[in-house]
């Protein structure tokens, strides 16, 4: 793995399975009386967030805390940021304090990259959610879903999600875990298909290695999980679609439509769930929802992204090696 | 992540206790100071026979101190120490008719080298239904050399729970302690140079049993 | 002032020949002209072009000094041997008025490198609502012929009529930044198989057809003439050579950045590669190159668009548009059609020079190089390769997509009527 995690396209499948791997690991220490290890002990990470996500930063901020990783959560609401200083500034402004990490969820599709590469800071940097480009820890933890419910808790150590047919529904174009979940379900051998209304659908997806239909109905009996994207209402007004009803009728998960999957398919959820709107309650609320789930998985995959991405060799000991090798 | 860490996995489960403390100062690659002895170069101390002899001698003393072993649990030290964990529990059931609890601690995230080396792979810790809460841990590891394994395992334990008492048995005892730490059932005690290295197979994982005694191979370049 | 004999020069890429300038003016052209009290300039084989003329120029300067002044810009144009540009209207404030065009000429004139041709805004402000006053520019000391609202569109088709009509009075031309607002309401990049991947707002090409079909339909109807600017997409070409077809009074300019660079470059991130129009595909770029080639693109013009360097270092969405482009312009027109066979020197003398030169009815410039023409004249070293070094730019702005590129071509010498204002590609 290299030492940011931007995009779920970086993963090989070796690298992806090790995520899910160790995240089965990390999950057991939740089963413990004392949910922390100390594996992060005096390593400083900060969670940038220049967008409200209330769940995603909790869940980066229990998984930092587990590691005894110690925790700075800067909202760019009310900070300087929003009296105009740049993502450059806050970001060397934090590295200052001598921050090794920066979870960063950004507006802005290729922040995060940006961030990265442009020689502005030295810490890693790890994607939280950026734009409409990618949310990596969110792919991850939905493949993780996905291996313990369709292959198996501990039979699924080692393994990918090769054959199991995932369908992604929903608002494919402004979705960041659409795009990162093809990427990745790809690279772990599951075969993607994305339905949505056309006006949903990017152009150019054909190139992505995932089919496309615009068609529910046909579907949902191939289909081993159905993840169900939120739809904001606000896009009927740009046209997207004509009304709320329009969409639930034609691309909503209802218990009729869930009857015509495969009894052992599931159905996921991103959140936050729009009821009503892409999923109904019966649906939302029924065994075969792993929502909760995902919730709980979140904290697992990311202790396994942080402990992998920071577990290791701290930057002073790679210089002192470099400068040994001239 | 990479192909050089899961080569670093295996090193540092196998013969992790080759690594003398002057290669932890980052002097050189510790990769490099950790390769495996040439089976050419490397002698046995103890074979297959030997190791099922020393094993049963270790099971009657713990038998013995622990006066019917009522409240052993048994937790092998990954990978190596949680097959002769297995191996341990099996002999002690046969002499004391009982099940006896065994498991495994990984101790990986505990150590106090992780930032020396790329992230490891982690191991199973798999601690038996009935907990260890007031129970006799025997910690099971297959070498005990500077003893920082056991300092980390004894961390890892104290997140899990409060044994009455904790022990340790090791299959060989190689000296150099960088820490207070003793065991207290030992295979065989084996005095060694830290320019040598001591590796331990075992059938379930490298097809045979046998420990090697063998001369750490310098990297090709270093200076020493 | 004296006299400079230019010696051993391929003119327009021709068999070497000696040029002699005599003030202002180009007084011989020949074969073993007499150095006899001139300054002699020893070509040495390189190659002599009509100064450029670039009809697509921002040189900032009222408003935004902070990026280029006309001091800074007039110096890199002479660098990159321009010795005409038009300065386009989106400056602070907006060129609509005679005050501000003529400001911005004057300017150009004292400084002296290159001369500086206002371009008037269509409408007041850009803002598409009322028309500037057209005619008072053009009566103004600037004489003003091109008009534009470039950054914006002049997407009210009734206005765009109108404007049309009115410039027929003076022989005018509207030059139109064609960029349906609607379709690219949020826009960050090309929309296509890259903007998917990298989640930015998608440009997509109909944006830009559509309103170029309008407009060569609406000059068509007026039985006036239209200029394109910064034309950037496949589809366009085909638009354009249509209209040319119909005998539509159309030109269309193609920029240098849209002959080379592709989409493929913003998986970088990198906002040196923002620009507007943006940068399309591999297929956009060959159908240009051809178009320029076959003429149904008539001119190559810079879109020199100079940005501070905190504009473009931050994050994509909030980079400014726009890359400066006058001092490689060359270089690159030099890579994209000269070695690749499509177009010879002469030819690039056209599309550079002659051509902009009559579209924007600068008298004086890109004329043939003969006895009796002005001498306006830039030789190019064209056997030269190098790394592109921002550094060494005269702009006061550094926001090239071709830092450390390897480019062909060095602008040695710029005369404008007669004065040096380049030597050994240094700035007088």
């Amino acid at each position: 793995m290299q030492r940011h995690l931007i995009s779920a396209a970086d993963l090989s499948r070796d690298d992806a399975v090790h995520v899910l791997d160790t995240a089965e690991e990390m999950a057991r220490v939740a089963d413990r009386p004392i949910k922390k290890l100390p594996t992060l002990r005096g390593r400083t990470i900060v969670n940038l967030f220049f967008e409200d996500s209330t769940r995603t930063r909790i869940s980066f901020e229990a998984a930092e805390k587990r590691l005894s990783a110690d925790v700075i959560n800067f909202s760019a609401k009310g900070s300087s940021v929003s009296k105009g200083e740049s993502l450059k500034d806050t970001a060397q402004t934090l590295e200052a304090m001598g921050v090794d990490a920066v979870v960063i969820r950004h507006g802005a599709s290729g922040a995060p990259y940006r961030l990265a590469t442009s020689g502005w800071i030295d810490a890693a940097v790890i994607n939280a959610g950026d734009g409409t480009h990618q949310h990596p820890t969110q792919a991850l933890l939905d493949a993780f879903t996905m291996r313990r419910r369709l292959v198996g808790r501990d039979t699924g150590l080692g393994r990918d999600l090769s054959g199991k047919r995932i369908t992604i529904v929903g608002d494919v174009l402004h979705s960041r875990v659409a795009r990162s979940n093809v990427d990745l379900l790809h690279t772990l051998g599951a075969e993607v298909t994305l339905v949505a209304p056309p006006t949903l659908v990017p152009v150019g997806v054909e190139t992505w290695p995932c089919e496309v239909s615009y068609d529910l109905d046909s579907t949902l009996p191939k289909s081993d999980a159905v993840m169900m994207l939120r739809v904001q209402r606000e896009r009927m007004n740009a046209a997207f679609f004509p009304t709320e009803r329009e969409y639930s009728r034609r691309y909503g998960l209802d218990g009729d439509r869930m009857a015509r999957m495969p009894e052992h398919a599931i159905v996921m959820h991103p959140g936050p769930m729009v009821r009503g709107m892409e999923i109904t309650a019966a649906v939302a609320d029924s065994d075969r929802c792993t929502v909760v789930e995902q919730v709980a998985n979140g904290v697992s995959i990311r202790m396994a992204v942080l402990y992998l991405l920071l577990g290791g060799n701290e930057p002073a000991v790679a210089h002192a090696r470099t400068t040994e090798e001239k | 992540m990479d192909k050089q860490d899961k080569q670093d996995k295996r090193d540092s489960q196998g013969s992790q206790h080759a690594q003398g403390p002057q290669h932890t100062q980052g002097s050189q690659d510790p990769r490099d100071a950790r390769q495996e002895p040439r089976e050419s170069d490397a002698r046995p101390v103890l074979e297959g026979p030997d190791i099922a002899r020393v094993l049963t001698r270790i099971a009657h003393e713990i038998v013995e101190r622990a006066k019917g072993a009522d409240d052993v649990v048994l937790l092998g030290i990954p990978t190596r120490g949680v097959f002769l964990g297995r191996r341990l529990a099996a002999k002690l059931e046969q002499i004391t008719d009982r099940k006896i609890p065994v498991g495994s601690l990984d101790i990986t995230m505990y150590r106090d080298d992780l930032r020396m080396h790329p992230p490891r792979a982690l191991a199973r810790t798999e601690i038996p239904g009935d907990g260890i809460d007031g129970k006799l841990v025997v910690l099971v590891d297959d070498v005990l050399f500077s003893g920082r394994t056991i300092r980390a395992a004894l961390d890892a334990l104290n997140d899990i729970g409060r044994p009455r008492a904790v022990q340790l048995a090791v299959l060989v005892d190689r000296g150099h302690r960088e820490l207070p730490i003793r065991a207290d059932y030992v295979g065989k005690n084996l005095p060694t140079s830290l320019r040598e290295t001591v590796k331990v197979q075992l059938a379930e994982e490298d097809g045979r049993d046998t420990v090697l005694l063998g001369v750490k191979q310098t990297a090709p370049g270093a200076q020493h | 002032m004296s006299k400079i004999l230019i010696r051993g020069a391929r003119v327009l890429g021709g068999e070497p020949q000696d040029v002699l300038i005599d003030g202002e003016v180009v007084e011989a052209v020949g074969s073993g002209l007499s150095a006899e009290g001139a300054e002699v300039v020893e070509a040495d084989g390189k190659v002599l072009l009509p100064g450029l003329v670039d009809l697509h120029t921002h040189l900032r300067e009222p408003g935004r000094e902070d990026s280029e002044t006309v001091l800074t810009g007039t110096r890199a144009a002479a660098s990159g041997g321009f010795t005409a540009v038009f300065a386009m209207a989106n400056t602070f404030p907006v060129a609509d008025t005679a005050g501000v065009v003529e400001q911005v000429w004057r300017l150009g004139r004292e400084h002296g490198y290159c001369d500086v041709q206002p371009i008037g805004a269509v409408t007041v402000g850009l803002e598409g609502r009322k028309l500037a006053e057209l005619g008072a520019m053009h009566e103004s000391a600037a004489g003003v012929t091109v008009f534009s609202d470039d950054g914006k569109c002049v997407d009210d088709a009734v206005m765009m009529r109108r404007a049309l009509e009115y410039v027929k009075a003076f022989g005018g031309v509207v030059a139109q930044h064609a960029q349906e607002p609607r379709l690219t309401e949020g826009a960050q990049m090309n929309e296509g198989v890259v903007s998917a991947e990298l989640g930015l707002g998608g440009w997509p090409a109909v944006a830009e057809e559509s309103i170029i079909a309008r407009d060569v339909l609406l000059a068509e109807h007026v039985g006036s003439r239209v200029h394109i600017c910064h034309l950037s997409t496949a589809g366009s070409v085909e638009i354009v050579r249509w209209a040319k077809s119909r005998g539509i009074d159309v030109t269309a300019e193609v920029t240098p950045h849209h002959l080379l660079l592709t989409d493929e470059l913003v998986r970088s991130y990198d906002p040196v590669y923002k620009v507007n129009p943006p940068l399309r595909t591999e297929r956009d770029v060959h159908a240009l190159r051809e178009a320029l080639a076959d003429g149904t693109i008539d001119i190559v013009a810079t879109d020199h668009a100079p940005h501070p360097h905190e504009d473009k270092d931050c994050e994509w969405a909030a980079a400014a548009m726009g890359m400066v482009g006058l001092e490689t312009a060359l270089s690159v027109v030099q890579e994209t059609m000269v070695e690749t066979g499509l177009l010879d020197w002469a030819g690039v003398a056209d599309r550079m020079s002659s051509t902009p030169a009559r579209i924007g009815r600068a008298g004086g410039h890109g004329r043939p190089v003969s006895a009796g023409e002005p001498a306006n004249l830039t030789l190019v070293d064209t056997a030269y390769r190098g790394s592109v070094d921002p550094a060494g730019f005269a702009s006061r702005s550094r926001n090239t997509p071709y830092a450390g590129r390897e480019l062909p071509g060095r602008v040695t010498h710029t005369w404008l009527r007669g004065k040096a204002t380049l030597v050994d590609g240094k700035l007088t």
